[in-house]
C-alpha cells in the first residue's frame, strides 16, 4: 500500500503540463472515398442556400416585400415563404430553437456529431478554406515542406500566399454580403452596394462577417471546436452506449505493425492486428488528432478517416471500416464472438423524436390556425367609469385592432354586455348606430378609443362582463376578447 | 532579465525565473504570445485615446482630443434637432383650426399625445391624471360642461381661464345668499329641497315644494334659468342632471347657497404657447365628452 512516490512521477503527471498549449498547426491531407463524397455534397448544398437563398423570390402581393426569406427589421416583420410574423409572435422562434436543440441531441444520439462534422458553418467554411489552401499549395506534405522551410521566400512562394488569401477573403466577403441580402430586398441591396450608395450598417456587417470568416475559417479552424464551442462538452454528457460514433475498432486486434512484419509474427503464432500504423486516419484529421486513442472532444466526427482507412484496407485486401461508426456495445460483442447490433429505435431516441413531433406539430397547428384579424383591448385605469350628466355610465377603453392579413380589412365592433349599451369609437361618425365599422391598412394594427355607454338603472352591478367581438365584414372574419364594464 | 534565465529547475526540466525564496524556485511559465500581444495592442488603442479624445483632466478643465468630441456638446445637438423637428411639427398644429386638427388624423394623433403630456404637467393636480377631476374640479371625461363642451368653448375656457382675472375670462359666480342676509336659514333649506327635487333626488319630509319653487324663481332662475337647466355663458350648472360639481347631499347644497361657489380656472395664455392650447384642448375633447 504504502508505496513510495517519486516526485518526478507526479510532476510528469497530465495535469501539471502548461496552462496553455501553443496549437499545433494542422495539414490535413486530401483524401477521397464515401465520406469525403457526403461532405462535399452537403459543403455544396449548405453554401448554395446561403448564398442563394435570399435571391429567391415570393410574390406577396403589391406592397408587400417579395423575397421568400427576409428579417424586415424597421418594419419589424419575418418573411419565410408563405410564413409572415409579427414580433408578438417571437415564441415561434423559440419552438424552432427547442426543434433545433432536440434534433442535435436526436441526431447525436443515433450518429454522434453529424452536425459537427457536416453541417456547421464552422466546419462547412474550414472545409471550404483548407479546399482553397490544397488548391494552391498542394498537399500535406508539401504546405508542411513550405511553412517549414526557413529559405528566403521566392516569388512563386510569395504569389501562392497572396492568392491563397485573397480567395479566401473573397469567399469571406461573399459571406458577410449574402449575410446582409437576408435584412433588405436582395437585388437592391446588390445594386445599393456596387454603385456604393448602400447603408453603411450593411457594409459594417459585412466588414464584422468578412473578418470573422476570415478569422475562423482561415485560422483558427479547429481551435474554434476544441474551446470555444460548448457542444463537445455537453454532446459527451449526452451520449449513451448506443450512439454509433467515429470509432476505431480495436476488437480488430493488436498489435499494429506493417504488413510485412505481421505477416512474420503471424507465421510465428503471435497476435497482430489489422493496423499497419500508417499514420492515414491522423494524417487526414482537420483536427489533428488519432482517432484510435478512443472517442476525443476534438473530433467533430466527420469521417474522412473512415476514408483514409478504407483506402489502406482495400489496398492490402484487408476488410474495409477498420475505423467506422460504431459503438462499444458492438465491440465487446464482437471479441466475445457475437454479431452486432443496432439500436437506433430505442427509448432515448423515441423521446427525442417525440419531443421533435410534439413541438414541431404544435407549432404547424397554430401557424395554420392562427389568426389574421386579432383584437386586444385595455380598460381605461384613470377614472374606470365616467357618470354622465342623464346618468348613465361610460366606460372608455383602448383597443388595438390587428390586421395581419395581405389586403386591408373593414371591421364592424360590437360590444355586448350591459343592457341597452351604445358602442361609440372616437373619431368615427357610424353610419351603423352601435356598430361602429372601420377600415384597417393590411399589415397593420389600428389603434381605437371605444365608449361604451350604459344606463345605470338597467345594469345595477358594480361589474359586468364586456365581450368585444370584431368582424371583417366582407370576408366574415372574426375575433373577439373579453373586458369589464365598470360602474361607480 | 538576468542570466539566472537559463537557470533550468532540476526537477520538472523547466527554466526559471531566477527568484528564489527559501530554496523555492520560481518556474518561468510565461503568457501565452496572443495575450502578450493583445495587451500591447490595448495599450497602443490607449495612447491613440488619449490623443483623439478628451482624456487627461488639467487644472480647470481636461485635455479635449484632436476630434473635439464632447458628448454634452452631442446632447445639446440632439436636443436642438429634438426642438426643430418638433418645432416644424408644431407650428403646423399652430397653424391649423381646431376642426381640421380633430379631422386629420396625424394631427389629431400628435394634438391628442402633445395634449395627454401637457394634460399631465399642468392640468393632473387639479382635474387628476385622468381628468377624472374632483370636488370642486370638473370631470373632463363627462358631458357636463359649466361653460360649453365644443372644441371652441374648450379651448377658450383652457385659454383665458374662469374668474382667473384674465380680462377674456369667463365670469359669473355662485352668490353667497345666506352669507349676504338675502336667504333666511330655512328658505335655504327649502331651496335646497326643491334643487334635489329638480334632479329627483329625495326630499325631506315636510318640505313645502311651493314655497322651494317660489324662492327658486325669486332669486335663482336668473342665472339657472327657468327650470334650473343652467346657462354656459356664466357658468351657472344644470341642476337638473345627474352631475354634482361639490356633490348633492342636502348639507353641501346648504353650504353652497349659503357661502357660494366661485372655483378658478388660471388662465393657460401666456404661459403655454397657442399650438400646445390647442393640443390640449383637442386632447379634453377627445377624452370622450366634447360636443
Amino acid at each position: 500500500m504504502n508505496k513510495t512516490v517519486n516526485p518526478k512521477d507526479v510532476i510528469s503527471g497530465n495535469d501539471n503540463g502548461p496552462l496553455y498549449a501553443a496549437r499545433k498547426k494542422v495539414y490535413p491531407q486530401s483524401v477521397s472515398g464515401t465520406f469525403r463524397r457526403i461532405r462535399w455534397g452537403l459543403m455544396a448544398f449548405c453554401l448554395s442556400v446561403y448564398y442563394f437563398l435570399p435571391f429567391v423570390r415570393w410574390n406577396r402581393g403589391l406592397g408587400a416585400p417579395s423575397q421568400a426569406v427576409l428579417i424586415d427589421l424597421p418594419n419589424s416583420r419575418f418573411y419565410f415563404f408563405f410564413i409572415e410574423l409579427w414580433p408578438q409572435e417571437v415564441y415561434y422562434f423559440t419552438g424552432l430553437l427547442i426543434v433545433a436543440a432536440v434534433a442535435l441531441f436526436l441526431m447525436n444520439s443515433i450518429g454522434g456529431r453529424i452536425w459537427c462534422g457536416y453541417l456547421c458553418p464552422q466546419t462547412v467554411w474550414t472545409d471550404l478554406f483548407y479546399a482553397v489552401e490544397r488548391l494552391i499549395e498542394g498537399d500535406r506534405r508539401e504546405r508542411m515542406k513550405k511553412d517549414a522551410s526557413t529559405d528566403p521566400m521566392k516569388l512563386e512562394r510569395i504569389s501562392e500566399i497572396v492568392l491563397k488569401h485573397s480567395i479566401w477573403l473573397l469567399i469571406a466577403w461573399w459571406t458577410g454580403g449574402a449575410w446582409v441580402l437576408y435584412f433588405n430586398d436582395a437585388p437592391t441591396l446588390v445594386k445599393e452596394l456596387v454603385t456604393f450608395q448602400g447603408p453603411m450598417i450593411a457594409y459594417i456587417w459585412i466588414g464584422i462577417l468578412t473578418a470573422t470568416t476570415y478569422l475562423l475559417a482561415g485560422y483558427m479552424r479547429e481551435q474554434v471546436c476544441t474551446y470555444m464551442c460548448p457542444w463537445p462538452r455537453i454532446q459527451a454528457a449526452l451520449t449513451d452506449e448506443w450512439a454509433l460514433n467515429v470509432t476505431y475498432r480495436y476488437d480488430r486486434g493488436e498489435k499494429r505493425t506493417s504488413v510485412k512484419k505481421a505477416a512474420e509474427l503471424r507465421a510465428l503464432g503471435q497476435q497482430v492486428g489489422d493496423c499497419v500504423d500508417c499514420y492515414q486516419c491522423v494524417a487526414v484529421c482537420p483536427t489533428g488528432i488519432d482517432i484510435r486513442n478512443g472517442p476525443q472532444m476534438e473530433c467533430i466526427q466527420c469521417g474522412l478517416c473512415i476514408d483514409a482507412c478504407d483506402n489502406v484496407m482495400s489496398k492490402i485486401g484487408r476488410p474495409k471500416r477498420l475505423i467506422g461508426y460504431d459503438n462499444d456495445i458492438n465491440i465487446h460483442r464482437r471479441q466475445e464472438g457475437k454479431a452486432p447490433i443496432y439500436r437506433i429505435v430505442r427509448a432515448r431516441t423515441i423521446v427525442y423524436g417525440a419531443i421533435i413531433a410534439v413541438v414541431g406539430g404544435f407549432m404547424i397547428y397554430t401557424l395554420a390556425t392562427r389568426r389574421l384579424l386579432d383584437i386586444n383591448v385595455l380598460h381605461d385605469r384613470n377614472p374606470v367609469a365616467v357618470k354622465l350628466s342623464d346618468g348613465s355610465i361610460r366606460n372608455a377603453y383602448t383597443v388595438r385592432l390587428l390586421n395581419k392579413s395581405g389586403y386591408d380589412r373593414v371591421i364592424a365592433i360590437d360590444a355586448n354586455g350591459p343592457v341597452n349599451a351604445t358602442v361609440h369609437v372616437v373619431g368615427v361618425d357610424s353610419v351603423t348606430p352601435d356598430r361602429p365599422m372601420i377600415v384597417i391598412p393590411r399589415d397593420t394594427t389600428s389603434e381605437l378609443r371605444l365608449l361604451v355607454t350604459a344606463p345605470a338603472e338597467n345594469n345595477p352591478e358594480k361589474s359586468i362582463p364586456v365581450h368585444f367581438h370584431v368582424m371583417d365584414i366582407g370576408l366574415g372574419v372574426a375575433a373577439s376578447t373579453t373586458d369589464n364594464f365598470v360602474s361607480p | 532579465m538576468t542570466d539566472h534565465h537559463s537557470d533550468i529547475d532540476s526537477l520538472s526540466g523547466k527554466s526559471t525565473t531566477g527568484h528564489e525564496w527559501d530554496g523555492i524556485k520560481e518556474l518561468n511559465t510565461p503568457l501565452p504570445r496572443w495575450w502578450v500581444i493583445t495587451f500591447y495592442l490595448t495599450i497602443f488603442w490607449a495612447i491613440g485615446y488619449w490623443i483623439v479624445y478628451p482624456a487627461w483632466p488639467l487644472i480647470s478643465s481636461n485635455t479635449t482630443g484632436v476630434f473635439g468630441y464632447s458628448s454634452r456638446a452631442d446632447v445639446a445637438v440632439e436636443l436642438a434637432n429634438l426642438e426643430k423637428i418638433r418645432g416644424d411639427k408644431m407650428v403646423a398644429l399652430g397653424a391649423a383650426s381646431l376642426a381640421d386638427i380633430e379631422k386629420d388624423p396625424a394631427l389629431l394623433a400628435l394634438a391628442r399625445a402633445k395634449g395627454k403630456t401637457v394634460f399631465g404637467d399642468n392640468c393632473a393636480p387639479c382635474h387628476g391624471s385622468g381628468a377624472a377631476g374632483a370636488k370642486g374640479y370638473p370631470n373632463l371625461n363627462d358631458d357636463d360642461w359649466l361653460w360649453g363642451g365644443t372644441l371652441d368653448q374648450i379651448m377658450q375656457t383652457i385659454q383665458f381661464g374662469a374668474r382667473s382675472g384674465h380680462a377674456k375670462a369667463h365670469e359669473g359666480q355662485m352668490l353667497a345668499f345666506g352669507k349676504d342676509g338675502v336667504l333666511k336659514p330655512d328658505e335655504i333649506v327649502t331651496v335646497a329641497n326643491y334643487v334635489r327635487a329638480l334632479s329627483g333626488l329625495s326630499m325631506r319630509t315636510g318640505y313645502d315644494p311651493a314655497r322651494g319653487q317660489k324662492i327658486f324663481a325669486e332669486n335663482c332662475v336668473a342665472c339657472h334659468g327657468d327650470g334650473g337647466k343652467g346657462n354656459q355663458e356664466l357658468g351657472a350648472p344644470d341642476l337638473t342632471d345627474k352631475i354634482w360639481l361639490y356633490g348633492s347631499d342636502e348639507a353641501i347644497l346648504i353650504e353652497t347657497i349659503s357661502q357660494g361657489r366661485a372655483g378658478v380656472m388660471p388662465a393657460w395664455e401666456g404661459r403655454l404657447d397657442l399650438a400646445t392650447i390647442k393640443a390640449m384642448a383637442v386632447y379634453v375633447h377627445s377624452l370622450g365628452g366634447g360636443k
